[in-house]
């Protein structure tokens, strides 16, 4: 790659041949205000809030789709750039309610920063309003197109980051709306509810489906016992609202805060990702010894199901290939089952008097509860979810200093897990935790990786790879003696699409395949606090692995508690009991 | 390959064949979305507007989201989601248009024909559409009846244009 030399602002750089002008300025700390650009995922100069001057150039350029050139000459900050950016910024006001007050993203906001950045004092233009449509339909999703600044983050995001394409742009002009076609709802769309375009939003256009008022009336209502469980990568992100750096672990501040909130017990996902390892672990085994010593070869390869928009987007795109998902309920799902079965009969309260709330990383998992399989014995398995946001609105409007709060450990017996359940929250962490077990359970030997870690899954590498070489099993598994497991890991559903029509086509050479429906995995879904980019999903990434290593207990089946849950109530992995509470069965649904 | 006979004999098709030509016409474009608003004007030119089912069918066929067929369509005023009526009046509002007087057919026109721009009348003989320069500049402010052009319109000769119609 050769260099370009140019100078912004009478400064004389260097940059990558390639490189745009804002990301050079960047490079030499020059920050061009911006709007919709989004480092890796948005450049496309649709709010031309970033132009600049360039010498020899007719009209001002937009910077973030500009690449730099040999002689360049660019000024950032002359008064024509200054007095345009202020212009275009009131002109995408004029189209804008400007109800901040009221607006659930006052003060966490981009137009606002924005606003304060480049100094505006007032506004001169009051334009045509666009559409005031407030699109409920969904049950993750909520979009308030009146508030909506027309900046395509959530368009790029579904279409080219997602693979899904259900946000689009519709009409022109003020007539402009985003969203599925104009006869459809996102509730009756192909939408995947994974929430990345909530994630993106620099506005207050796109919202999850709100839950805590739901939430509030249980915890203030006397006879509901209420239950709340928390996924892994929330506590991975739940201080970044209350002003901790990304990455930093609050597992024990979440446990208090959600005592003090009334919640009567703190049970951990965790418990049942360990609980997911040991079912879905079986089951690959199962599809496993069925392809190798019968003359019926099971469905291969097989694919996790924890992630429930991944799960929506497989139905609607590859209907006829339902049969490769694991039949495995998510983690959470999982919980809220055994929670209204095995616990209520444990604190004998019958389980139309118990309330469970699932704090999740993910918007998806508030559809997925009101998926009609989702329930047990006539009970529905969760009643609510909450994203961490949610959550952490929660605690602020409860007056709770969670800064100040000590530690406090999750409640027993379904608080208890163990590293490998940690990892769930990240991608290549459902794998990692099921080889550790599977491998064991193969060789009778554990796996022989350095701190247990499968590092060719380890990263945020859109599809990852592992050959596992099975040698020596225990006599069960001889005939797996020499044979090489092939396992693939994605992220995103556009890697999965990937994944999937190799599938498709017949040529897919892989046993089992991890996918998680946003890209990095849990930590950055659709419920998570925001801003998010690669370096915070590192942060957070990396705090899942601390956590991980930090316990005694790395693997799912050394679980003791889990271990208990067999032995005095579900009998054994895929049992009787297992199928009907632990698993679950897919619906085949319409591509469009 | 779809031929002209094809297309010039749609208005006698059932609905199954009009899909069946539509099906060819996606074949001959190969199915490409980069060939998407060819595809959309032969399907206007089959069904006479573009239903949600006509999208949903090219969405299937060309396998890519209803949500981005719908986005292209509804961009260009040509392309209608709504049956059209017996006649389309067009109206260009193109710069030279719109400064002899354009903007004054179009009202009257409102008038005359009591629906809006985008709009059939009641009894479906006539769609008001505006277009943005039709290339026709010299004829200012000109105005298309299917696909005849006429040229210099004033409201004052609306009544005579369209009576000649009915």
């Amino acid at each position: 790659m050769s260099l370009v030399t140019l100078s912004i602002n009478d400064k004389t750089i260097q940059a990558e041949e390639g490189t745009t002008i804002f990301e050079a300025a960047k490079q030499n700390n020059i920050l061009i205000p911006h709007f919709c650009y989004l480092e890796n995922v948005h450049q496309m100069g649709s709010c031309r809030i970033c132009v600049v001057e360039v010498d020899g150039a007719r009209n001002l350029m937009a910077s973030c789709v500009t690449e730099v050139r040999e002689g360049m000459v660019v000024h950032t900050n002359t008064s024509k750039v200054r007095k345009v950016r202020k212009v275009l910024y009131e002109l995408i006001l004029s189209d804008h309610p400007k109800n901040c007050l009221g607006c659930h993203r006052n003060q966490n906001c981009e137009l606002q920063d924005l606003g304060e950045q480049i100094q505006i004092d007032g506004f001169r233009f009051e334009g045509v309003k666009s559409k005031d449509i407030v699109d409920s339909t969904s049950a993750s999703i909520v979009r308030d197109s009146s508030k909506c600044i027309l900046c395509r983050r959530c368009v790029t995001v579904c279409n080219e980051i997602q693979g899904v394409g259900v946000m689009n742009a519709h009409h022109r002009g003020f007539a402009t709306f985003i969203g599925p076609s104009e006869d459809e709802s996102l509730g009756h769309s192909i939408c995947t509810n994974c929430g990345q375009c909530i994630v993106v939003c620099p506005v207050g256009a796109l919202k999850e489906k709100d839950s805590t008022q739901l939430v509030w009336d249980a915890l203030l209502d006397k006879s509901k016992t209420v239950i709340v469980q928390t996924a892994p990568a929330v506590r991975v992100a739940l201080g970044e609202k209350f002003g901790f750096e990304p990455g930093t672990l609050v597992t024990g501040k979440m446990a208090t805060s959600l005592r003090e909130l009334g919640f009567n017990y703190v049970f951990d996902t965790n418990f049942a990702a360990d609980l997911t390892i040991l079912e879905e672990g079986s089951e690959f085994l199962k599809r496993v010894t069925e392809t190798f010593t019968t003359a019926e070869p099971a469905v291969l390869p097989m694919i996790t199901s924890c992630s429930p928009g991944w799960i929506k987007y497989v139905e609607h795109q590859y209907p006829n290939h339902l049969g490769h998902l694991s039949s495995c309920k998510s983690p959470h799902m999982m919980l809220g089952a055994l929670i209204k079965t095995y616990f209520a009969e444990k604190i004998n309260i019958d389980p139309k008097d118990i309330f469970v709330v699932s704090v999740m990383p993910c918007t998806a998992k508030k559809f997925e509860i009101t998926r009609p399989e989702m329930e047990s014995n006539g009970v529905r398995d969760v009643d609510a979810v909450l994203t961490t946001r949610e959550l952490a609105r929660m605690i602020k409007d409860a007056g709770i200093d969670f800064a100040q709060l000590p530690d406090s450990e999750f409640d027993s017996p379904l608080g208890l897990s163990s590293g490998a359940a940690d990892i769930f929250g990240t991608t290549g962490g459902v794998m990692e935790a099921a080889i550790r077990t599977v491998y064991e359970l193969v060789t009778g030997r554990e796996l022989p990786m350095e701190a247990l870690h499968v590092q060719p899954l380890v990263g945020l590498k859109q599809v990852k790879t592992a050959d596992l070489k099975i040698e020596n099993p225990v006599e069960a598994y001889s005939f797996l003696d020499g044979v090489t497991v092939k396992v693939a890991v994605t992220s995103g559903l556009k890697g999965a699409s990937k994944l999937m029509e190799e599938i498709r086509l017949g040529t897919s050479p892989y046993h089992f395949i991890e996918v998680m429906g946003c890209p990095g995995g849990c930590i950055s879904g659709g419920g998570q606090p925001r801003p998010v980019d690669d370096s915070v999903r590192m942060k957070r990434m990396q705090a899942i692995y601390r956590e991980d290593e930090g316990k005694q207990l790395r693997k799912s089946h050394q679980n003791k508690d889990v271990m208990a849950l067999y032995k005095d109530f579900l009998g054994h992995p895929l049992g009787h009991l297992s199928h009907e509470l632990l698993h679950t069965t897919y619906v085949k649904r319409d591509k469009n | 390959m779809i031929t002209h006979e094809e297309i010039c004999s749609v208005h006698s098709m059932t609905e199954a064949e009009k899909y069946r030509v539509l099906e060819q016409v996606m074949d001959d474009y190969d199915r490409k979305e980069n060939n998407l608003i060819q595809i959309l004007h032969m399907a206007q030119a089959i069904f006479g507007y573009l239903p949600a089912e006509v999208q949903s069918f090219i969405a299937e066929k060309m396998d890519i989201p209803n949500s981005k067929v719908n986005s292209v369509l509804t961009f260009y005023s040509f392309f209608s989601t709504k049956p059209k009526g017996k006649y389309t009046v067009g109206i260009c509002l193109g710069t030279a248009c719109y400064v002899r007087g354009g903007k004054d057919v179009v009202n009257k026109l409102k008038e005359v024909l009591g629906c809006d721009v985008g709009e059939t009348t009641d009894d479906k003989i006539f769609s008001l559409q505006v277009m943005r320069c039709i290339g026709a500049c010299g004829l200012a402010p000109a105005m298309t009846i299917n696909d005849k052009v006429y040229k210099q319109v004033n409201p004052n000769k609306l009544h005579r244009i369209l009576g000649m119609l009915k």
